[in-house]
């Protein structure tokens, strides 16, 4: 074996209580860091999928990214004169020239197009009312973008075909309407149109945000129920790769002018979350690898001060700085390696026995289990944080064991 | 014929508030196979001068060679490979690595300079520890010998590299007459037999006679180099304050 970590591994083996110590520290961090890793990469890519699977990856809406400027401010542009209390124009809001962009974005490449118009819209049964989001829909289209088919657990999509006047309602807002297959529930719309209208559906996506508000009626019913004949407000796009959404959008928007989101900047709310669910985990498994290292710091240290006549020795036998320096770095190297290695196992171990936890919880999303992401990085780079650590941690006390001089050591015990 | 190891007008100051003059214009050469003694009282440099001869310290003025080679330009590290090759160390109190064997204490110097494989060290180990009278004892570890038998490791230890040049810094302060005579004997048969280059601090004088030549030192400076030629008592050679 190699003298310099012959010496190192036999300094540690001759205080094993201080060296078990040390690696049980560093052994926890490395542990939690793997268990708490997988528990929130898990979660957060179970929340990522359920979004992209639900909603659109695109959608292009009938608003602009700034308002329109005023005629006025167009033709004295600096001039001196101030308008004030200027009103945009009234319009019929919806996106315009709907069928040419549709079909310019259908011959793109890699992209499914459909077109829908949403509005709100009051349902009542009985003595329950409650408000919903009402989204009229092409099902033949639809069921390209936005995956809707998987989601409906009674009834069909093609059932709103053949029903005159056929929805289909998120499972939270037909619970809450305390509403089944087939009753009729009395739809009125903003612009005073009622419909009645029956049940052919129920949808869960296990959003709760999606499921409690969403209903799905015919383009066509919607587009009669909002008063707004042969006019859409969204045209929705599936990109066949969801990275490229962001820049695809951007392309969209900047050729036909209407604001165009990506799935990932209208959820933008829900990823600062995960932003901060990532620092707060992180912050607390360093903190456990700080204290860990300082273990390391304080073993190496002592070793160190208890072994001032050994590295004397060994200098005065001609070892130069580097071995001796190369001897304690070693150390350091050991312990935070075996703490990897233990580490390993224990986040294996916790995230196995959070894996056969059940229970049932209903917030943001509905879960019975927590969704673990089982990744070989989280291992590698929680080995790899701990062993640099440790390295680290071992410098400075080995600088010191570096520099001992030892002709006042030698003369010193003389 | 190059001396093994000479001083040349060398001077070790201690800097500090008050600097402290440990030796000063050493001028003084040692052959191969030559056995020398330096002697003197207490605090009179001797094992300043030691550390010198042997690299582990640098002059403050002078010049030390090793076979002619001047080391005044030599890096930390540089002196470090000279002493790995060239230099073996033997102190008072025997400074063996408690957790290693006999063995594996005089393998380190060896495993370090790497001249021989796993083997051949094991063997030449094992033959320097029977020429110390050890050959019973290699699998112990310090704690489990004598302070006679630890220091004769620590001997063997300094022979492994087969260095030409020995030094001792009072390798029988911690032992009885009987052991300090047989440290004695196998430090002669080194130079006789072998040529190297001994030099031990001692302040027995019936000890230091068994060598072939004494190197007195009083205040820093040699008084009497053992050749003849005798040193000045210089003016400064007065006794140095109480508290120095």
């Amino acid at each position: 074996m190699n003298l310099k970590l012959d010496i190192a591994l036999t300094h540690l083996k001759f205080r094993k209580r201080q060296t078990l110590v040390s690696v049980l520290g560093v052994a926890m961090g490395v542990g939690f860091f793997i268990a708490i890793a997988s528990l929130m990469q898990g979660f957060q890519e179970d929340i990522v999928r359920r979004v992209i699977d639900n909603s659109p990856h695109i959608t292009m809406k009938d608003e602009f990214r700034d308002a329109p400027r005023q005629p006025v401010e167009i033709a004295f542009a600096g001039g001196a004169i101030a308008l004030r209390g200027v009103k945009p124009k009234t319009e019929i809001r919806g996106i315009r020239r709907a069928g040419q962009i549709m079909q310019a974005l259908t011959i793109w490449q890699g992209l499914t197009v459909s077109q829908v118009l949403s509005g709100q819209g009051f349902l009542r049964y009985g003595s329950k009312e409650r408000s919903a989001t009402i989204t009229g829909i092409e099902p033949d289209r639809e069921r390209l973008v936005t995956r809707i088919d998987k989601d409906i657990v009674q009834g069909s999509l093609d059932a709103l075909k053949t029903a005159g006047n056929g929805i289909i309602l998120g499972r939270g807002l037909a619970r809450r309407l305390a509403l089944e297959m087939n009753d009729t529930v009395t739809v009125t719309s903003p612009t005073g149109v009622i419909l009645r209208m029956k049940v052919v559906g129920i949808s869960h996506t296990g959003v709760l945000a999606f499921d409690e508000v969403n209903a799905y009626v015919l383009l066509k019913k919607n587009q009669i129920l909002q008063g707004k004949t042969n006019i859409v407000n969204q045209i929705r796009m599936r990109a066949d790769d969801v990275n490229a959404a962001r820049p695809l959008a951007a392309k969209i928007e900047a050729r036909f002018g209407y604001r165009t989101e990506s799935w990932d900047e209208a959820n933008e709310g829900v990823f600062g979350v995960f932003f901060i669910q990532n620092m707060i985990m992180y912050s607390v498994t360093s903190a456990i690898l700080i204290v860990a290292c300082f273990g390391i710091f304080n073993i190496i240290s002592t070793v160190i001060f208890e072994k001032t006549r050994d590295i004397a020795i060994m200098k005065s036998m001609g070892f130069a700085e580097g071995d001796i320096r190369g001897i304690f770095l070693l150390e350091g190297l050991a312990l935070g390696a075996l703490g990897a290695l233990i580490g390993c196992a224990l986040g294996l171990g916790l995230t196995y026995i959070l894996s056969i936890i059940r229970f049932k919880a209903v917030g943001l999303v509905e879960i019975q289990q927590f969704i673990l992401k089982w990744s070989v990085w989280h291992y590698v780079i929680a080995s790899a944080i701990a062993m640099v650590s440790a390295v680290a941690a071992a410098y400075i006390p080995s600088r010191r064991a570096a520099k001992v001089n030892p002709v006042e050591i030698v003369r010193g015990a003389a | 014929m190059t001396p093994a190891v000479e001083a040349k007008n060398v001077t070790r100051v201690l800097p500090g508030t008050v600097p402290v003059t440990l030796v000063r214009e050493i001028d003084v050469a040692i052959m191969p196979g030559e056995f020398v003694a330096i002697t003197g009282p207490s605090g009179s440099g001797k094992s300043s001068l030691l550390y010198l001869l042997g690299l582990l310290d640098r002059p403050s003025d002078g010049v030390i060679s090793v076979h002619g080679q001047d080391t005044s330009g030599l890096s930390g590290d540089g002196l470090a490979a000279l002493r790995l090759k060239h230099v073996g160390f033997v102190f008072q109190f025997h400074f063996l690595l408690p957790e290693f064997s006999a063995l594996d204490n005089v393998l380190v110097p060896m495993r370090r300079l790497g001249r021989w494989n796993d083997k051949e060290a094991r063997e030449r180990a094992e033959r320097l520890l029977t020429e110390v009278g050890l050959a019973d004892q290699m699998r112990k570890r310090p704690d489990q010998m004598s302070g006679g038998q630890r220091q004769r490791v620590a001997i063997a230890r300094s022979m492994a590299n087969d260095p030409d040049i020995i030094l001792a810094d009072e390798p029988t302060g911690s032992l009885d007459q009987k052991n300090g005579h047989i440290v004695f004997e196998i430090f002669a048969r080194l130079a006789n037999d072998y040529r190297k280059s001994v030099i031990t601090v001692t302040h027995d004088p019936h000890l230091a006679e068994q060598t072939h030549r004494q190197i007195h030192l009083v205040d820093g400076r040699i008084v009497d180099d053992g050749n003849g030629a005798k040193g000045t008592f210089g003016e400064t050679a007065l006794p140095a304050p109480p508290g120095v």
